[in-house]
Protein backbone atom coordinates (compact mmCIF):
# COMPACT_ATOMS: atom_id res chain seq x y z
CA UNK A 1 0.00 0.00 0.00
CA UNK A 2 3.09 2.22 0.60
CA UNK A 3 6.10 2.23 -1.60
CA UNK A 4 9.37 4.01 -0.39
CA UNK A 5 10.87 4.55 -4.13
CA UNK A 6 7.79 6.29 -5.55
CA UNK A 7 7.29 8.06 -2.30
CA UNK A 8 10.55 9.35 -2.37
CA UNK A 9 10.74 10.60 -5.91
CA UNK A 10 7.20 12.26 -4.98
CA UNK A 11 8.82 14.10 -2.37
CA UNK A 12 11.83 15.82 -4.26
CA UNK A 13 9.45 16.47 -7.33
CA UNK A 14 7.11 18.44 -4.88
CA UNK A 15 9.94 19.56 -2.85
CA UNK A 16 12.54 20.89 -5.64
CA UNK A 17 13.25 24.49 -5.33
CA UNK A 18 10.78 26.36 -7.39
CA UNK A 19 7.80 23.92 -6.16
CA UNK A 20 8.89 24.79 -2.08
CA UNK A 21 9.28 28.49 -3.03
CA UNK A 22 5.85 28.65 -4.33
CA UNK A 23 4.34 26.56 -1.10
CA UNK A 24 6.27 28.42 1.08
CA UNK A 25 4.58 31.91 0.09
CA UNK A 26 1.48 31.91 1.77
CA UNK A 27 2.72 30.31 4.92
CA UNK A 28 4.93 32.92 5.18
CA UNK A 29 2.74 35.92 4.38
CA UNK A 30 0.06 34.29 7.06
CA UNK A 31 2.66 34.57 9.42
CA UNK A 32 3.66 38.43 8.30
CA UNK A 33 0.14 39.68 8.82
CA UNK A 34 -0.46 37.77 11.82
CA UNK A 35 2.90 39.68 13.50
CA UNK A 36 2.01 42.87 11.79
CA UNK A 37 -1.83 42.45 13.01
CA UNK A 38 -0.47 41.60 16.57
CA UNK A 39 1.85 44.34 16.64
CA UNK A 40 -0.45 47.12 15.49
CA UNK A 41 -4.00 45.97 17.19
CA UNK A 42 -2.48 43.61 20.40
CA UNK A 43 -4.02 40.07 21.17
CA UNK A 44 -7.70 39.73 19.94
CA UNK A 45 -9.46 36.49 19.64
CA UNK A 46 -12.06 37.57 17.00
CA UNK A 47 -9.73 39.09 15.09
CA UNK A 48 -7.42 35.85 15.71
CA UNK A 49 -10.37 33.77 14.68
CA UNK A 50 -10.78 36.06 11.52
CA UNK A 51 -7.57 35.73 10.31
CA UNK A 52 -6.73 32.53 10.41
CA UNK A 53 -10.39 31.41 9.31
CA UNK A 54 -10.73 33.66 6.33
CA UNK A 55 -6.95 34.15 5.28
CA UNK A 56 -5.39 30.43 6.47
CA UNK A 57 -8.57 27.73 6.07
CA UNK A 58 -10.29 29.84 3.25
CA UNK A 59 -7.71 30.63 0.73
CA UNK A 60 -4.36 29.03 2.20
CA UNK A 61 -5.14 25.75 2.82
CA UNK A 62 -7.21 25.10 -0.19
CA UNK A 63 -4.57 26.28 -2.65
CA UNK A 64 -1.61 24.73 -0.53
CA UNK A 65 -3.84 21.29 -1.07
CA UNK A 66 -4.14 22.13 -4.67
CA UNK A 67 -0.13 22.37 -5.23
CA UNK A 68 0.77 19.56 -3.53
CA UNK A 69 -1.96 17.69 -4.58
CA UNK A 70 -1.52 18.51 -8.53
CA UNK A 71 1.93 18.45 -8.16
CA UNK A 72 2.02 14.74 -6.54
CA UNK A 73 1.12 13.06 -10.05
CA UNK A 74 0.19 16.51 -12.73
CA UNK A 75 3.76 16.95 -14.09
CA UNK A 76 4.69 13.19 -14.48
CA UNK A 77 1.68 12.81 -16.14
CA UNK A 78 2.21 15.58 -17.74
CA UNK A 79 6.13 15.32 -19.41
CA UNK A 80 5.42 11.22 -19.61
CA UNK A 81 7.85 10.63 -16.65
CA UNK A 82 5.33 8.54 -14.90
CA UNK A 83 6.19 5.47 -17.38
CA UNK A 84 9.22 4.77 -15.31
CA UNK A 85 6.44 4.02 -12.21
CA UNK A 86 3.29 2.32 -14.06
CA UNK A 87 5.73 0.01 -15.93
CA UNK A 88 6.89 -1.83 -12.87
CA UNK A 89 5.28 -4.80 -10.99
CA UNK A 90 4.02 -2.19 -8.75
CA UNK A 91 0.17 -1.98 -8.30
CA UNK A 92 -1.70 0.99 -9.46
CA UNK A 93 -3.44 1.31 -6.48
CA UNK A 94 -0.37 1.49 -4.36
CA UNK A 95 1.12 4.25 -6.36
CA UNK A 96 -2.19 6.29 -5.88
CA UNK A 97 -2.01 5.99 -2.08
CA UNK A 98 1.81 6.37 -2.02
CA UNK A 99 1.36 10.09 -3.64
CA UNK A 100 -1.88 11.04 -1.59
CA UNK A 101 0.54 9.89 1.55
CA UNK A 102 2.96 12.28 0.27
CA UNK A 103 0.34 15.20 -1.00
CA UNK A 104 -1.65 14.91 2.71
CA UNK A 105 1.95 15.26 4.11
CA UNK A 106 3.19 17.73 2.25
CA UNK A 107 -0.14 20.04 2.69
CA UNK A 108 -0.14 19.43 6.33
CA UNK A 109 3.26 20.67 6.67
CA UNK A 110 2.66 23.76 4.88
CA UNK A 111 -0.44 24.62 6.31
CA UNK A 112 -1.65 22.98 9.53
CA UNK A 113 1.98 23.98 11.27
CA UNK A 114 1.74 27.71 9.92
CA UNK A 115 -1.54 28.16 11.45
CA UNK A 116 -0.25 27.03 14.23
CA UNK A 117 2.53 29.39 14.40
CA UNK A 118 0.25 31.86 13.47
CA UNK A 119 -1.97 31.60 16.10
CA UNK A 120 -0.13 31.47 18.55
CA UNK A 121 1.88 34.79 17.53
CA UNK A 122 -2.26 36.33 16.96
CA UNK A 123 -3.15 35.61 20.71
CA UNK A 124 -1.60 32.70 21.82
CA UNK A 125 -3.48 30.02 21.55
CA UNK A 126 -6.32 31.88 23.83
CA UNK A 127 -9.93 29.99 23.79
CA UNK A 128 -7.99 27.40 22.06
CA UNK A 129 -8.38 29.15 18.74
CA UNK A 130 -4.76 28.41 17.82
CA UNK A 131 -5.38 24.52 18.07
CA UNK A 132 -8.79 24.43 16.92
CA UNK A 133 -7.61 26.11 13.41
CA UNK A 134 -4.64 23.75 13.34
CA UNK A 135 -7.12 21.08 13.62
CA UNK A 136 -9.49 22.14 10.67
CA UNK A 137 -5.86 22.45 8.74
CA UNK A 138 -4.71 18.81 9.06
CA UNK A 139 -7.95 17.32 8.58
CA UNK A 140 -8.82 19.98 5.25
CA UNK A 141 -5.26 18.56 4.53
CA UNK A 142 -6.94 15.39 4.10
CA UNK A 143 -9.78 15.84 1.90
CA UNK A 144 -7.49 18.62 -0.59
CA UNK A 145 -4.77 16.44 -0.96
CA UNK A 146 -6.62 13.55 -2.13
CA UNK A 147 -9.61 15.98 -4.05
CA UNK A 148 -6.68 17.34 -6.00
CA UNK A 149 -4.23 14.04 -6.51
CA UNK A 150 -7.77 13.18 -8.23
CA UNK A 151 -7.76 16.09 -10.38
CA UNK A 152 -3.71 15.98 -11.44
CA UNK A 153 -4.69 12.29 -12.39
CA UNK A 154 -7.47 13.20 -14.85
CA UNK A 155 -6.57 17.00 -16.18
CA UNK A 156 -3.94 18.43 -17.80
CA UNK A 157 -5.39 21.61 -16.39
CA UNK A 158 -5.72 20.55 -13.26
CA UNK A 159 -3.95 23.39 -11.79
CA UNK A 160 -6.18 25.96 -13.05
CA UNK A 161 -9.35 24.13 -12.22
CA UNK A 162 -7.99 23.19 -8.19
CA UNK A 163 -7.45 27.08 -7.91
CA UNK A 164 -10.93 28.25 -9.52
CA UNK A 165 -12.14 25.82 -6.83
CA UNK A 166 -10.20 26.89 -4.29
CA UNK A 167 -10.72 30.62 -4.96
CA UNK A 168 -14.35 30.66 -6.07
CA UNK A 169 -15.68 27.75 -4.57
CA UNK A 170 -14.57 27.79 -1.30
CA UNK A 171 -13.59 31.12 -0.58
CA UNK A 172 -16.06 33.32 -2.39
CA UNK A 173 -19.05 31.46 -3.29
CA UNK A 174 -18.89 29.75 -0.45
CA UNK A 175 -19.68 32.32 1.87
CA UNK A 176 -22.15 33.44 -0.47
CA UNK A 177 -24.34 30.63 -1.44
CA UNK A 178 -25.49 28.67 1.15
CA UNK A 179 -26.01 25.19 -0.60
CA UNK A 180 -22.22 25.91 -1.49
CA UNK A 181 -21.18 25.86 2.13
CA UNK A 182 -22.29 22.15 2.90
CA UNK A 183 -20.48 20.92 -0.30
CA UNK A 184 -17.04 22.48 0.82
CA UNK A 185 -14.28 20.74 3.04
CA UNK A 186 -13.42 23.99 4.38
CA UNK A 187 -16.99 23.93 6.75
CA UNK A 188 -16.61 20.47 7.26
CA UNK A 189 -13.00 21.39 8.77
CA UNK A 190 -14.58 24.17 10.98
CA UNK A 191 -17.31 21.51 11.55
CA UNK A 192 -14.05 19.37 13.13
CA UNK A 193 -12.41 22.61 14.77
CA UNK A 194 -15.95 23.94 16.79
CA UNK A 195 -15.78 20.53 18.49
CA UNK A 196 -12.44 21.47 19.61
CA UNK A 197 -12.10 25.13 20.72
CA UNK A 198 -14.99 25.75 23.59
CA UNK A 199 -16.59 28.97 22.20
CA UNK A 200 -18.59 30.56 19.82
CA UNK A 201 -15.71 32.00 17.64
CA UNK A 202 -15.59 28.90 15.40
CA UNK A 203 -18.98 27.87 13.67
CA UNK A 204 -20.02 26.02 10.79
CA UNK A 205 -22.57 24.77 8.68
CA UNK A 206 -22.99 21.79 8.90
CA UNK A 207 -22.84 19.28 12.35
CA UNK A 208 -19.57 17.21 13.58
CA UNK A 209 -21.38 14.23 12.48
CA UNK A 210 -21.94 15.46 8.73
CA UNK A 211 -18.86 16.98 8.29
CA UNK A 212 -16.85 13.70 9.34
CA UNK A 213 -18.62 11.97 7.00
CA UNK A 214 -18.32 13.72 4.25
CA UNK A 215 -14.61 14.15 5.28
CA UNK A 216 -14.05 10.25 5.02
CA UNK A 217 -16.28 9.77 1.75
CA UNK A 218 -14.88 12.35 -0.53
CA UNK A 219 -11.43 11.00 0.70
CA UNK A 220 -11.57 7.74 0.30
CA UNK A 221 -13.97 8.25 -3.26
CA UNK A 222 -11.60 10.36 -4.43
CA UNK A 223 -8.80 8.13 -4.24
CA UNK A 224 -10.31 4.80 -5.23
CA UNK A 225 -11.14 6.48 -8.63
CA UNK A 226 -7.64 8.31 -9.10
CA UNK A 227 -6.44 4.35 -8.66
CA UNK A 228 -8.65 3.58 -11.51
CA UNK A 229 -7.94 6.41 -13.41
CA UNK A 230 -4.36 5.73 -13.21
CA UNK A 231 -4.95 1.64 -14.07
CA UNK A 232 -6.38 3.15 -17.34
CA UNK A 233 -3.90 5.69 -18.16
CA UNK A 234 -3.25 5.89 -21.34
CA UNK A 235 -0.20 7.80 -22.24
CA UNK A 236 -0.66 9.85 -24.98
CA UNK A 237 2.05 10.94 -27.90
CA UNK A 238 3.94 14.43 -27.29
CA UNK A 239 1.12 16.29 -29.21
CA UNK B 1 12.50 -17.61 -25.53
CA UNK B 2 9.50 -14.85 -25.70
CA UNK B 3 6.87 -13.78 -27.98
CA UNK B 4 4.66 -11.02 -28.40
CA UNK B 5 1.74 -12.03 -30.52
CA UNK B 6 -0.22 -8.98 -31.59
CA UNK B 7 -3.34 -10.18 -32.95
CA UNK B 8 -5.92 -7.98 -35.11
CA UNK B 9 -4.75 -4.81 -33.24
CA UNK B 10 -6.70 -1.83 -34.07
CA UNK B 11 -6.83 1.12 -32.45
CA UNK B 12 -7.90 4.69 -33.11
CA UNK B 13 -8.32 8.32 -31.61
CA UNK B 14 -11.86 9.57 -32.24
CA UNK B 15 -12.14 9.20 -36.20
CA UNK B 16 -8.45 9.29 -36.41
CA UNK B 17 -7.29 5.38 -37.10
CA UNK B 18 -4.05 5.28 -35.76
CA UNK B 19 -3.79 1.27 -36.13
CA UNK B 20 -5.54 -0.82 -38.50
CA UNK B 21 -6.29 -4.17 -37.82
CA UNK B 22 -2.67 -5.40 -37.34
CA UNK B 23 -0.96 -9.20 -36.66
CA UNK B 24 2.68 -10.05 -36.42
CA UNK B 25 4.64 -12.33 -34.01
CA UNK B 26 7.38 -10.70 -32.81
CA UNK B 27 10.15 -13.43 -31.36
CA UNK B 28 13.45 -13.86 -30.19
CA UNK B 29 16.04 -11.36 -31.81
CA UNK B 30 16.03 -7.37 -32.76
CA UNK B 31 13.26 -6.49 -34.94
CA UNK B 32 12.56 -3.36 -36.94
CA UNK B 33 9.06 -1.24 -37.01
CA UNK B 34 9.60 0.25 -39.79
CA UNK B 35 7.18 3.53 -40.89
CA UNK B 36 6.92 6.86 -41.72
CA UNK B 37 6.12 9.39 -39.35
CA UNK B 38 2.79 9.43 -38.18
CA UNK B 39 2.33 5.54 -39.51
CA UNK B 40 0.92 4.26 -35.78
CA UNK B 41 4.05 3.11 -34.70
CA UNK B 42 3.94 4.78 -31.20
CA UNK B 43 0.64 3.83 -31.11
CA UNK B 44 1.61 0.15 -31.72
CA UNK B 45 4.21 0.24 -29.41
CA UNK B 46 2.12 1.54 -26.37
CA UNK B 47 -0.59 -1.10 -27.31
CA UNK B 48 2.69 -3.58 -26.90
CA UNK B 49 4.19 -2.01 -23.81
CA UNK B 50 0.40 -2.37 -22.22
CA UNK B 51 0.25 1.94 -22.06
CA UNK B 52 -2.85 2.10 -24.52
CA UNK B 53 -5.71 -0.33 -24.49
CA UNK B 54 -6.06 -2.10 -27.93
CA UNK B 55 -9.48 -0.58 -29.26
CA UNK B 56 -10.13 -4.25 -30.82
CA UNK B 57 -7.13 -7.46 -30.54
CA UNK B 58 -5.49 -9.01 -28.27
CA UNK B 59 -1.67 -8.28 -27.36
CA UNK B 60 -0.12 -11.08 -25.53
CA UNK B 61 3.18 -11.33 -24.19
CA UNK B 62 3.78 -15.55 -24.14
CA UNK B 63 0.48 -15.87 -23.77
CA UNK B 64 -0.58 -13.51 -21.20
CA UNK B 65 -2.30 -10.08 -21.62
CA UNK B 66 -0.47 -6.95 -21.41
CA UNK B 67 -3.13 -4.30 -21.03
CA UNK B 68 -3.78 -4.05 -17.23
CA UNK B 69 -1.19 -6.73 -15.96
CA UNK B 70 1.58 -5.26 -13.82
CA UNK B 71 2.91 -8.16 -13.25
CA UNK B 72 4.02 -7.93 -17.07
CA UNK B 73 6.75 -5.77 -16.43
CA UNK B 74 9.33 -8.39 -14.69
CA UNK B 75 9.35 -9.26 -18.12
CA UNK B 76 9.26 -5.86 -20.12
CA UNK B 77 11.60 -3.20 -20.29
CA UNK B 78 10.34 0.14 -22.21
CA UNK B 79 12.54 2.80 -23.68
CA UNK B 80 10.10 5.38 -24.20
CA UNK B 81 10.22 8.11 -27.09
CA UNK B 82 9.54 11.17 -24.70
CA UNK B 83 12.30 12.65 -22.82
CA UNK B 84 10.63 13.15 -19.05
CA UNK B 85 12.54 11.32 -16.61
CA UNK B 86 12.94 13.27 -13.58
CA UNK B 87 15.51 15.50 -14.12
CA UNK B 88 15.83 16.35 -10.79
CA UNK B 89 17.59 13.29 -9.95
CA UNK B 90 21.45 11.97 -10.87
CA UNK B 91 21.83 8.90 -13.43
CA UNK B 92 22.08 7.16 -10.70
CA UNK B 93 19.59 8.04 -8.52
CA UNK B 94 16.87 7.58 -11.57
CA UNK B 95 18.35 3.86 -12.47
CA UNK B 96 18.39 3.07 -8.70
CA UNK B 97 14.98 4.14 -8.08
CA UNK B 98 13.54 2.23 -11.36
CA UNK B 99 15.66 -1.03 -9.97
CA UNK B 100 14.26 -0.69 -6.71
CA UNK B 101 10.72 -0.58 -8.07
CA UNK B 102 11.57 -4.32 -9.55
CA UNK B 103 12.31 -5.14 -6.02
CA UNK B 104 15.86 -4.64 -6.92
CA UNK B 105 18.93 -2.50 -5.73
CA UNK B 106 21.73 -0.25 -5.79
CA UNK B 107 23.90 -3.22 -7.53
CA UNK B 108 21.57 -4.10 -9.96
CA UNK B 109 21.58 -0.63 -10.99
CA UNK B 110 24.83 -0.24 -11.23
CA UNK B 111 25.40 -3.06 -13.35
CA UNK B 112 22.71 -1.56 -16.01
CA UNK B 113 24.64 1.83 -15.91
CA UNK B 114 27.82 -0.32 -16.50
CA UNK B 115 26.11 -2.06 -19.09
CA UNK B 116 25.70 1.53 -21.15
CA UNK B 117 28.88 2.87 -20.14
CA UNK B 118 27.27 5.91 -18.05
CA UNK B 119 28.85 5.28 -15.09
CA UNK B 120 31.37 8.20 -15.67
CA UNK B 121 28.28 10.47 -15.63
CA UNK B 122 25.96 8.41 -13.25
CA UNK B 123 26.74 11.56 -10.46
CA UNK B 124 25.30 14.28 -12.66
CA UNK B 125 21.84 15.30 -12.83
CA UNK B 126 19.91 14.33 -15.79
CA UNK B 127 19.06 17.53 -16.91
CA UNK B 128 22.70 18.19 -17.70
CA UNK B 129 22.66 15.29 -20.22
CA UNK B 130 22.79 15.34 -23.88
CA UNK B 131 20.13 13.30 -25.54
CA UNK B 132 22.66 10.47 -26.49
CA UNK B 133 23.51 10.45 -22.09
CA UNK B 134 19.70 10.88 -21.23
CA UNK B 135 19.03 7.57 -23.88
CA UNK B 136 21.56 5.52 -22.73
CA UNK B 137 20.36 6.09 -18.97
CA UNK B 138 17.02 5.43 -20.09
CA UNK B 139 18.29 2.19 -21.41
CA UNK B 140 20.06 1.42 -18.00
CA UNK B 141 16.31 1.82 -16.14
CA UNK B 142 14.82 -0.52 -19.19
CA UNK B 143 17.89 -3.02 -18.57
CA UNK B 144 17.90 -3.08 -14.65
CA UNK B 145 16.04 -6.67 -14.43
CA UNK B 146 17.12 -8.29 -17.65
CA UNK B 147 14.09 -7.87 -19.21
CA UNK B 148 13.43 -10.14 -21.83
CA UNK B 149 11.46 -8.14 -23.79
CA UNK B 150 13.02 -4.54 -24.66
CA UNK B 151 10.48 -2.40 -26.47
CA UNK B 152 12.19 1.12 -27.70
CA UNK B 153 10.44 3.96 -29.35
CA UNK B 154 12.63 6.25 -31.73
CA UNK B 155 16.07 4.92 -29.77
CA UNK B 156 18.39 6.92 -32.24
CA UNK B 157 16.83 10.06 -32.42
CA UNK B 158 18.94 13.04 -32.24
CA UNK B 159 21.96 10.30 -31.19
CA UNK B 160 25.34 11.72 -32.87
CA UNK B 161 26.60 8.89 -35.10
CA UNK B 162 28.85 7.49 -31.83
CA UNK B 163 26.28 7.00 -29.62
CA UNK B 164 24.17 5.49 -32.52
CA UNK B 165 26.90 2.78 -33.32
CA UNK B 166 27.33 1.74 -29.30
CA UNK B 167 23.07 1.76 -28.89
CA UNK B 168 23.21 -0.58 -31.80
CA UNK B 169 26.03 -2.36 -30.93
CA UNK B 170 23.85 -3.14 -27.22
CA UNK B 171 21.14 -4.01 -28.57
CA UNK B 172 22.44 -6.89 -31.32
CA UNK B 173 24.27 -8.11 -28.20
CA UNK B 174 20.70 -8.02 -26.52
CA UNK B 175 19.36 -9.94 -29.61
CA UNK B 176 22.30 -12.54 -29.51
CA UNK B 177 21.78 -13.18 -26.17
CA UNK B 178 18.31 -14.52 -27.00
CA UNK B 179 15.96 -11.56 -26.07
CA UNK B 180 13.48 -10.52 -27.91
CA UNK B 181 14.16 -6.55 -28.98
CA UNK B 182 12.04 -3.86 -30.57
CA UNK B 183 12.72 -0.55 -31.66
CA UNK B 184 10.97 1.69 -33.82
CA UNK B 185 12.42 3.96 -36.76
CA UNK B 186 11.24 6.17 -39.52
CA UNK B 187 14.93 5.87 -41.64
CA UNK B 188 15.46 3.02 -43.65
CA UNK B 189 19.06 2.83 -43.21
CA UNK B 190 18.96 2.35 -39.31
CA UNK B 191 16.67 -0.51 -39.67
CA UNK B 192 18.53 -2.23 -42.39
CA UNK B 193 21.88 -1.91 -39.98
CA UNK B 194 20.56 -3.25 -36.96
CA UNK B 195 17.53 -5.40 -37.43
CA UNK B 196 17.40 -8.86 -38.08
CA UNK B 197 13.53 -8.63 -39.52
CA UNK B 198 11.81 -5.66 -40.57
CA UNK B 199 7.99 -5.49 -40.14
CA UNK B 200 6.92 -2.27 -42.25
CA UNK B 201 3.89 0.09 -41.08
CA UNK B 202 2.47 2.62 -43.19
CA UNK B 203 -0.74 4.64 -42.29
CA UNK B 204 -1.59 1.74 -39.53
CA UNK B 205 -1.14 -1.08 -42.64
CA UNK B 206 0.83 -3.89 -41.49
CA UNK B 207 2.21 -3.43 -45.12
CA UNK B 208 5.05 -5.47 -45.38
CA UNK B 209 7.47 -7.95 -43.48
CA UNK B 210 10.80 -9.90 -43.60
CA UNK B 211 14.74 -9.51 -43.71
CA UNK B 212 16.37 -6.22 -45.00
CA UNK B 213 17.15 -8.17 -48.12
CA UNK B 214 12.85 -8.30 -48.91
CA UNK B 215 12.52 -5.25 -48.00
CA UNK B 216 15.01 -3.64 -49.69
CA UNK B 217 13.90 -5.27 -53.07
CA UNK B 218 10.27 -4.25 -52.54
CA UNK B 219 11.14 -0.95 -52.22
CA UNK B 220 13.80 -0.75 -55.06
CA UNK B 221 11.89 -2.40 -57.92
CA UNK B 222 9.68 0.08 -58.67
CA UNK B 223 9.29 2.68 -61.01
CA UNK B 224 11.66 5.36 -60.30
CA UNK B 225 10.55 8.84 -61.44
CA UNK B 226 13.09 11.81 -61.77
CA UNK B 227 12.48 15.48 -63.01
CA UNK B 228 14.89 16.15 -65.57
CA UNK B 229 15.56 20.37 -66.90
CA UNK B 230 17.36 20.44 -69.87
CA UNK B 231 18.55 22.60 -73.18
CA UNK B 232 15.48 21.05 -75.35
CA UNK B 233 13.17 19.15 -73.35
CA UNK B 234 11.00 18.02 -76.40
CA UNK B 235 13.95 16.61 -78.32
CA UNK B 236 15.24 14.47 -75.06
CA UNK B 237 11.91 13.50 -74.54
CA UNK B 238 11.93 11.99 -77.96
CA UNK B 239 15.52 10.47 -77.69
CA UNK B 240 14.66 8.97 -74.24
CA UNK B 241 10.91 7.52 -74.86
CA UNK B 242 12.79 5.66 -77.35
CA UNK B 243 15.02 2.96 -75.15
CA UNK B 244 13.13 0.18 -73.65
CA UNK B 245 14.34 1.40 -69.62
CA UNK B 246 11.93 4.13 -70.00
CA UNK B 247 8.37 3.97 -69.26
CA UNK B 248 6.97 7.09 -69.51
CA UNK B 249 7.42 10.86 -69.98
CA UNK B 250 5.19 13.77 -70.00
CA UNK B 251 5.82 17.38 -70.46
CA UNK B 252 5.46 19.68 -67.13
CA UNK B 253 4.64 22.60 -68.41
CA UNK B 254 4.27 24.71 -65.08
CA UNK B 255 7.60 23.70 -64.03
CA UNK B 256 9.45 23.74 -67.68
CA UNK B 257 10.53 20.13 -67.09
CA UNK B 258 10.19 16.76 -67.92
CA UNK B 259 8.94 13.80 -65.74
CA UNK B 260 10.03 10.49 -66.43
CA UNK B 261 9.77 7.06 -65.44
CA UNK B 262 12.00 4.59 -65.27
CA UNK B 263 11.44 0.82 -65.03
CA UNK B 264 15.07 0.11 -64.89
CA UNK B 265 17.08 2.21 -62.51
CA UNK B 266 20.82 1.05 -63.92
CA UNK B 267 20.18 0.82 -67.13
CA UNK B 268 18.41 4.62 -66.89
CA UNK B 269 21.05 6.25 -65.26
CA UNK B 270 23.48 5.63 -68.10
CA UNK B 271 21.33 5.80 -70.91
CA UNK B 272 20.63 9.31 -69.69
CA UNK B 273 23.74 11.30 -70.07
CA UNK B 274 24.61 9.29 -73.34
CA UNK B 275 21.38 10.32 -74.78
CA UNK B 276 22.03 13.67 -73.95
CA UNK B 277 25.07 14.05 -75.18
CA UNK B 278 24.63 12.33 -78.62
CA UNK B 279 21.64 15.11 -79.54
CA UNK B 280 23.36 17.98 -77.90
CA UNK B 281 21.70 18.45 -75.22
CA UNK B 282 22.53 19.95 -71.98
CA UNK B 283 20.72 18.32 -68.77
CA UNK B 284 20.39 21.20 -66.52
CA UNK B 285 18.62 19.19 -63.56
CA UNK B 286 18.31 15.93 -63.02
CA UNK B 287 16.49 14.98 -59.89
CA UNK B 288 14.45 12.03 -58.39
CA UNK B 289 10.84 13.59 -57.51
CA UNK B 290 9.96 10.58 -55.70
CA UNK B 291 12.51 9.49 -53.42
CA UNK B 292 11.02 10.60 -50.27
CA UNK B 293 10.51 7.81 -47.81
CA UNK B 294 6.72 8.21 -47.57
CA UNK B 295 6.40 7.59 -51.72
CA UNK B 296 8.65 4.68 -51.21
CA UNK B 297 6.00 3.45 -48.26
CA UNK B 298 3.02 4.50 -50.20
CA UNK B 299 4.59 2.37 -53.43
CA UNK B 300 4.44 -0.31 -50.97
CA UNK B 301 1.46 -0.22 -49.42
CA UNK B 302 -0.30 0.25 -52.76
CA UNK B 303 1.46 -2.94 -54.41
N1 LIG C 1 -3.45 10.47 -28.34
C1 LIG C 1 -3.77 10.65 -29.61
N2 LIG C 1 -4.89 11.32 -29.94
C2 LIG C 1 -5.25 11.49 -31.23
N3 LIG C 1 -4.54 11.03 -32.28
C3 LIG C 1 -3.41 10.38 -32.03
C4 LIG C 1 -2.96 10.15 -30.69
N4 LIG C 1 -1.79 9.46 -30.75
C5 LIG C 1 -1.54 9.27 -32.06
N5 LIG C 1 -2.50 9.81 -32.84
C6 LIG C 1 -2.56 9.79 -34.31
O1 LIG C 1 -2.34 8.46 -34.72
C7 LIG C 1 -1.50 8.41 -35.84
C8 LIG C 1 -0.28 7.57 -35.55
O2 LIG C 1 0.56 8.25 -34.63
P1 LIG C 1 1.87 7.62 -34.03
O3 LIG C 1 1.56 6.26 -33.50
O4 LIG C 1 2.45 8.59 -33.08
O5 LIG C 1 2.80 7.47 -35.31
P2 LIG C 1 4.38 7.30 -35.43
O6 LIG C 1 4.91 6.96 -34.08
O7 LIG C 1 4.56 6.22 -36.42
O8 LIG C 1 4.92 8.60 -35.92
C9 LIG C 1 -1.19 9.85 -36.20
O9 LIG C 1 -2.08 10.25 -37.19
C10 LIG C 1 -1.44 10.59 -34.92
O10 LIG C 1 -1.84 11.90 -35.17
MG1 LIG D 1 6.37 7.89 -32.95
Amino acid sequence: MYDPTVARLTYRALLGRRRALILGILPALLIVISVLVRALSGTDDQTASDLLGGFGLATMVPIIGVIAGTGAIGPEIDDGSVVYLLAKPVKRPTIILTKLFVAIAVTMAFSALPMMISGLILNGNGQQVAVAYTVAALVASIAYAAMFLLLGTVSRHAVIFGLVYALVWEALFGSLVSGARTLSVQQWALAVAKKVTDSDLVTSDVSLTTGTVLLVVVTVATTWYAGQKLRALTLAGEE
Amino acid sequence: MTTLNIDHVSRWFGNVVAVNDVTMTIGPGVTGLLGPNGAGKSTLIGMMGGFLAPSTGSVTLDGRPVWRNEQIYRHIGIVPEREGMYDFLTGREFVVANAELHGLGAKEAQRALATVEMEYAQDRKISTYSKGMRQRVKMASALVHEPSLLLLDEPFNGMDPRQRMQLMELLRRMGDEGRTVLFSSHILEEVEQLAWHIEVIVAGRHAASGDFRKIRRLMTDRPHRYLVRSSDDRALAAALIADPSTSGIEVDHTEGALRVQAVDFGRFTTLLPRVAKDHGIRLLTVSPSDESLESVFSYLVAA
